[in-house]
Formats: structure tokens, C-alpha cells, sequence
């Protein structure tokens, strides 16, 4: 008789594994990548690339040559911070901040924690937010999306994006109806389905809220994450907008603009960087939004939700050892 | 009929109930028994054979004088061989009674060996409980505690409901499944005669509802027993589990290191309840039970009505023999059953299954880092956060897993089924809830 395998139970796995996690958020980013091609074109394919295969490939490098560890990057997850890193740069970032962004990303996000699943903050927030500060001009010219098979309008290559021209106007002292009246400013029915300046994947929240619902099927993310940071941002934006309507926009403006469904759909989701509990996860949610709010009203950057997240992110150590899920036998209900 | 089940967590592991249209089929008699003494939840009971004695069938050979004990009975008739050590299904060598079977049956005095349905439930407590005692049942749901303790209620505690575990959340097993097509009208009586002994009126039969054909077949005989009904649950996993069950059927909560009778509820298997109907009506002991014996490579996966003491491989001779290639043979289904060293382990009151897994479904896969994903902690039906809780056993931090109540774990792994790094989560949480019970127990 051959040798039997000794081994604890369960003998059964339920067939779910890392990659498949990673991969079915790569291809809930699918539809918005077709958005993106669409209205950027070529540009959009290569920042795409660039951004994939810059991270794949230092993920791959700083494991076979600084850590001499196993090679992981099979497992998806460097797919996944390339493809979100591309979507946070406007489509015509030259190549070589790409690069140096994906290196940030790879290697002081995720590489210089221990790799996948210690990392602190979401490796592409933190490539991000140091290609803002480091070429605040590159990473803040917007290309004027061109249709594919659309004559272009204009002979302007960049322009501001919608809550740029916002926050410029609120400054210069006008009023919301006269910012509204600005005749870069993009339609509501553009802002739903992405025409407008902005980055790779800020674009259409109709594409990337259809990717939500499908991680919400696959149950890799929970709804409740994004519907919290979503609801405190209309809910915050709007207590605002009720006080003055001439100063602050409408909540729902807010929604569509600055990458705030790309931010709450699968950024603040990461699972490595948000808290475990759906307690913490929604008091995570709601510290997002307000701080987006806070920081698109009050603070300097026009968009607000890349450092919200950062931010909420360092709490989530404190979250989990605070909030713990409801124990069994402890009754409440 | 309305769906029943618990709030918190649980999985759908795949059901692959094979056997579950083989009827219960008499398993014949082997050459040799191998009877361990230790098969009862508590202490073993007592020798009172020894080598070369005759033993009849069904005669008392080991008395449980403990509180929690059990008695013990020869399974068939024949001569005593030794009372030595052997190997049991955790692999460690325990003391059993080794019987060499001599053929045909000879019962012990007063037995009632016939298949006639006894109605007549004219006895009292004390009856049923001295029957049951003296019968040596025990839970054949798998946890083996005595049943005549559980139906001697703590002074001052009194049951509202009869929980009967129809369940039979492990997939594979089909054991429970079979006996509640075949033996119904018996397991009334059982549960009927459970009632007396706890002063209960009402008993809840709770059956996934993956056994339509059981919960109609109990249902519809349900009828002519007032006070006892059939609630068809939800599938899934670990409905089976007691805190479960009982939150699934009467929506209480037993609070963190309680029993059941904390919330009224006593909780008994459908087995359970046959051997007491047949202990207490026929003063036949506990030398028999149904085992499943599947697989998805077996040849035959069958339900045998198997005397105590059998080796395990005189079941899967039955069933078609070893496939080639197999890679585990695992006592009871493939969330919570031990991995078996080898085949001539016996059965025991307590084993309700044996699964076959093919090689290349044995080995568990390459563990990767945590992602921190929390499916486990999604899926913990108590509540708890065994990503939190192998990480504090791995660093041997008692106190903080005390703290993070790893005692209220129950072992039914399924943090470890839906982990997608294949950590081997339940490993550690076993470790860590041994070490820590180790280290309370020394507190006192």
C-alpha cells in the first residue's frame, strides 16, 4: 500500500487563492481600461504598459537580487498596484516619472515592508502621492480627452480638471453658478461616463462602479466600505451645500469628480491596508470621506481622497486592535 | 416549511453525499475485535475481563464508574485474547480488549435481539437514565459524552427543548441521513423516551435541507408524535456544530464557556436517540452504529451497520477495496475527521464515517503571506479571528490568546477552508487552545 498523508483537518479547501483575488480585480478594472483607451487612446494603452511592466519587473528584481527570497510575483498583486498606479497619472505622464513612480510604489509601498500583505499604506497611493509632490507640473497637466473617431473641439492639448477649475474659482472668489457657467467645465452627463480631463481611471464612474458591483459578487471587497466613504462624502459635501450653495458645490459633484469611486471602489478597499472588522471597516470608510471633504474644501490639492486614504490607512492598526467582531455567545442581538 | 439557520459565519464546502441512496447494509462479523476502553468523552471505564474469558454478546466487559463514564460491552460472542495497547485513530496506543470472534451471536440474558417496534413507553426517569447508563450510550454524533449525564439535569436547571441533530453538516457522511429514512419511527420513540427523562414538551428535529426525503419522512411521522417537530434548515457549515444548532433553532446563544442547558436546550444526535429508544426498550447495549464509508475513488461508498471494535478495513474490503492512489484515509468527513496512520484502527462508538481521498486531493497547498483579506474571521461561526489568533499561538502569547477567547473555538475549521493563502490556520489555533487550556488549568 502506497504511504498515507498525516495532516490536521479540514482536509477539504474551499479552492480560493491569492491570485484569483488579484485577477478578478484586474479584470473588474477592465471596463474602465477600455474608458480610458477610449477617450485617451494610444496614450492610455502605454501608460498602461509602462506602469504594469515597471512594477512587475521591480517586484521581480528587488526579490531575486536585494531579498534572494522566492519569486511571488505570480501571485498577481504587482499586476494589480501597476494597473492602479497607472490609473492615478493623467495619460500623457512621460515615461520615465512613470517609472520612477513604480519603483516608489514597489519598492518603498510594498518591497520595504516584507512584501505582500505587510505593508502599512496601498503601494499605488504611495507611488502616487510622491510623483504629486515630486512633479506636482507633470502630474497635474490634464490631456483633453479625444474620442476615438472624434474630431477634437479644441486646439487646447491640456486643461484643468472639473474640481481644479473648481477650486481655482472658489479661490478667485466666485460664485458656484458662475464657476458652473466656465466653459471647460464638463456636463454632468460627462462627468457620469468619463468625458472630462482627469487621470487614466478617474474617468467613468459608471465603468468602475460596474467593476465594483462584480468584486461585490466575487466577494472581494465588501459593499459596505465603498457605500460608507461614498454616503459621509454626499452627506458631509452636503451639509456644506445646504449652509451656502453659492460656496459649495453640490454633493453629487463631488461623487464624479477627482477619482473619489476609483478611491472608494479599489483603493480604500486594498485588503492588506484596511482594516478586517466590518465595524472598523465602516468607521475607516466614514474617516475617509470626511477627510476628502475636508481636504477638498479647506486644504490645497484640489482632490483629496489619495491622502484620506493614506491617512486612514496608518489607522488601521489601531482599528483592528479596538473594534473586534461580535463574538458568539456574547449576546447583543 | 420556513428555512432555519445561525447568524454568524459558516461555509459551503462541496456535498458529494455518494452514499446517500445505499441503504444500511449488515456488515458481517470479523475474525478479530479490537475494543478500546477509552471511547466515551471523560474516563475510561474499567476491565472486568481478562484473558481467556468467554464473553457473550452484548455482555458488560468494562464498567464506567466515573461521574463521566461509560460502560463498556463485549460486541460479539467469543473468547478473550488479551487487554493490551493498540493504536487508536489519533495514532496513539490506548488499552483496548481484544476479542476473538467465535461466529454465531450468543446474547447475554435479557436482550431483546428482534427488529419488533416497541410503542409502549411506560417508564420513568429513573428507568430511562439507569437503561441508558447501564447500556453504555454515548453521543454518536462524534463528541461521545455519556448520555445518561446529559439527561440528569444540573439541580436547579430545567430544559425547555429537546434539540435532535438531524443535521449531518460534514459533506461525505451520510450515516445520520440513512438512519433517519430507515429507523424513524424508532428514533420517535428515542427522542419520546428523552423527553420522559428530561421533563420536556417540546423536541425540534433540525435536518439540512439536502435531505428532502428525510424531512418529509419525519415530518409526516412528526404528526402522531405531539411535541416533537422537524425544522428544515439551511445548508450549511457547521450547522451541526451545538451552539449552532441550537442558535438555528431557537434563536439562543449559549454563552461563551457554557453547556446548553444554560439556555434550556439539551442537544442529542439522531443515532443518539435510536440507541436509547433500543437501550431502554430492549435493554440492548451500544455494540453496534452506522459508519459511511465513501469516497469519490471507492468503489462502493455504502452505510454498514458495524459492531464496535471492527477494523476500519474490514469496511473498505466491503466497499470495493483501497483505490489505487489514495492518499488519506480520514476518520469521520473532511472538516473535522483525524487522518488516519493505518487501516487497522477499529471503529468506536464515536466514528460516524470513514472518507477515502484520492493522492492528489490529500496534499494541502503552498501556504502564501496573509493578505489580510479577513474571510476567516467572516466565516468564524464564533465570532472570533483566527488570523489573529495562529499569529499570537505562533508566538506562544497565552495570555493574549486567552484574552481573544481561542478557548470558545470550535474546531471546525472553517477559517482554515476559506483561507486563499492555504495558511494552516486551525493547526496553530489547535496548538495555541491546547497550550492555553494548559496554562489555565495550571492557574487553578
Amino acid at each position: 500500500m502506497s504511504k498515507l498523508i498525516i495532516s490536521g483537518s479540514p482536509h477539504v479547501h474551499g479552492d480560493e487563492s491569492v491570485s484569483k483575488i488579484m485577477y478578478t480585480v484586474v479584470l473588474a478594472l477592465v471596463p474602465a481600461m477600455l474608458v480610458s483607451v477610449y477617450f485617451f487612446g494610444f496614450d492610455a494603452i502605454r501608460v498602461l504598459t509602462i506602469s504594469v511592466a515597471a512594477c512587475v519587473f521591480f517586484e521581480w528584481a528587488i526579490q531575486k537580487y536585494l531579498i534572494k527570497g522566492p519569486l511571488t510575483i505570480g501571485d498577481g498583486s504587482a499586476v494589480v498596484a501597476g494597473v492602479l498606479l497607472a490609473f492615478n497619472v493623467p495619460a500623457n505622464l512621460p515615461w520615465w516619472i512613470l517609472v520612477i513612480g513604480a519603483l516608489v510604489t514597489i519598492g518603498v509601498g510594498k518591497m520595504s515592508f516584507g512584501g505582500l500583505g505587510r505593508n502599512p499604506f496601498n503601494p499605488a497611493l504611495v507611488g502616487r502621492v510622491f510623483m504629486l509632490i515630486s512633479f506636482p507640473v507633470q502630474m497635474t497637466s490634464w490631456p483633453i480627452p479625444k474620442p476615438l473617431f472624434a474630431e477634437r473641439l479644441t486646439d487646447a492639448i491640456t486643461g484643468p480638471t472639473a474640481l481644479g477649475i473648481l477650486k481655482e474659482g472658489i479661490g478667485a472668489g466666485k460664485t458656484i453658478d458662475q464657476i458652473m457657467a466656465d466653459p471647460h467645465m464638463p456636463a454632468y452627463i460627462d462627468r457620469l461616463v468619463g468625458n472630462m480631463n482627469g487621470s487614466l481611471g478617474e474617468m467613468s464612474a459608471i465603468a468602475l462602479i460596474l467593476g465594483g458591483i462584480f468584486m461585490i459578487i466575487r466577494k472581494v471587497i465588501d459593499w459596505q466600505l465603498p457605500v460608507a466613504i461614498i454616503a459621509t462624502v454626499y452627506v458631509f459635501a452636503g451639509i456644506f451645500h445646504l449652509i451656502d450653495p453659492q460656496h459649495y458645490i453640490d454633493p453629487a459633484f463631488h461623487l464624479f469628480t477627482g477619482g473619489l469611486m476609483l478611491g472608494a471602489i479599489y483603493m480604500a478597499t486594498d485588503m492588506v491596508s484596511s482594516p478586517m472588522s466590518m465595524k472598523g471597516k465602516i468607521i475607516y470608510g466614514v474617516g475617509i470621506g470626511l477627510l476628502t471633504i475636508i481636504i477638498r474644501l479647506w486644504g490645497a490639492y484640489p482632490e483629496g481622497i489619495s491622502f484620506a486614504i493614506l491617512i486612514m490607512n496608518a489607522f488601521t492598526p489601531l482599528i483592528n486592535m479596538t473594534l473586534k467582531p461580535r463574538r458568539f455567545g456574547k449576546a447583543t442581538s | 416549511m420556513k428555512l432555519k439557520t445561525f447568524a454568524l459565519g459558516g461555509v459551503h464546502p462541496e456535498e458529494h453525499k455518494l452514499s446517500a441512496n445505499a441503504p444500511i447494509t449488515l456488515l458481517p462479523l470479523p475474525a478479530q475485535l479490537i475494543v478500546p476502553l477509552g471511547q466515551n468523552l471523560g474516563a475510561p471505564p474499567k476491565p472486568l475481563v481478562k484473558k481467556g474469558d468467554e464473553v457473550k454478546t452484548g455482555q458488560l466487559i468494562a464498567r464506567g464508574e466515573a461521574f463521566i463514564s461509560a460502560n463498556l460491552h463485549s460486541p460479539a460472542t467469543g473468547k478473550v485474547l488479551k487487554v493490551d495497547d493498540a493504536p487508536d485513530a489519533s495514532g496513539y496506543r490506548r488499552p483496548a480488549v481484544f476479542i476473538d470472534v467465535s461466529g454465531e451471536d450468543e446474547w447475554a440474558e435479557g436482550i431483546n435481539n428482534t427488529d419488533e417496534l416497541i410503542t409502549r413507553l411506560d417508564f420513568s426517569r429513573e428507568e430511562i437514565i439507569n437503561k441508558v447508563k447501564e447500556a453504555g450510550i454515548v453521543g454518536l454524533g462524534g463528541a461521545t459524552f455519556p448520555t445518561h449525564v446529559k439527561l440528569m439535569l444540573p439541580p436547579g436547571k430545567k430544559a425547555d427543548y429537546l434539540l435532535i441533530n438531524g443535521v449531518e453538516c460534514e459533506p461525505y457522511l451520510t450515516s445520520d441521513h440513512r438512519m433517519m429514512l430507515e429507523k424513524a419511527q424508532e428514533i420517535m420513540q428515542g427522542i419520546r423516551l428523552m423527553m420522559i427523562a428530561l421533563d420536556v414538551k417540546k423536541a425540534i428535529i433540525g435536518v439540512e435541507n439536502n435531505k428532502p426525503d428525510a424531512i418529509a419522512h419525519l415530518a409526516a411521522m412528526a404528526l402522531s408524535h405531539p411535541g416533537i417537530s422537524v425544522q428544515a434548515l439551511y445548508v450549511k457549515y457547521p450547522q451541526g456544530g451545538e451552539k449552532q444548532l441550537i442558535k438555528a433553532l431557537v434563536n439562543r446563544e449559549v454563552p461563551s464557556g457554557k453547556l446548553p442547558i444554560e439556555v434550556g436546550c439539551v442537544v442529542s444526535n439522531v443515532g443518539t436517540a435510536f440507541a436509547v429508544y433500543e437501550a431502554v426498550t430492549k435493554n440492548k447495549p451500544l455494540i453496534e452504529r452506522v459508519v459511511t464509508i465513501t469516497g469519490l475513488e471507492l468503489a462502493r461508498p455504502s452505510n454498514f451497520m458495524v459492531r464496535i471494535g471492527t477494523p476500519i478495513a474490514k469496511l473498505i474490503e466491503a466497499a470495493g477495496g483501497l483505490p489505487e492512489g489514495t492518499g488519506k484515509i480520514i476518520n469521520g468527513g473532511p472538516m473535522m475527521g483525524k487522518a488516519m496512520t493505518n487501516p487497522e484502527v477499529p471503529i468506536i462508538k464515536g466514528s460516524s464515517g470513514i472518507l477515502i481521498m484520492p493522492g492528489k486531493l490529500s496534499s494541502r497547498k503552498h501556504p502564501q503571506p496573509c493578505i489580510r483579506c479577513s474571510k476567516c474571521t467572516t466565516v468564524c461561526p464564533m465570532g472570533l479571528e483566527p488570523f489573529l489568533l495562529a499569529k499570537l499561538s505562533k508566538l506562544e502569547r497565552y495570555e493574549d490568546t486567552e484574552k481573544e477567547q481561542i478557548m470558545d473555538c470550535i474546531e471546525c475549521g472553517s477559517c482554515q477552508y476559506t483561507c486563499p493563502s492555504s495558511l494552516p490556520l486551525l493547526d496553530y489555533l489547535r496548538l495555541g487552545k491546547f497550550r492555553t487550556g494548559q496554562m489555565i488549568r495550571n492557574r487553578k
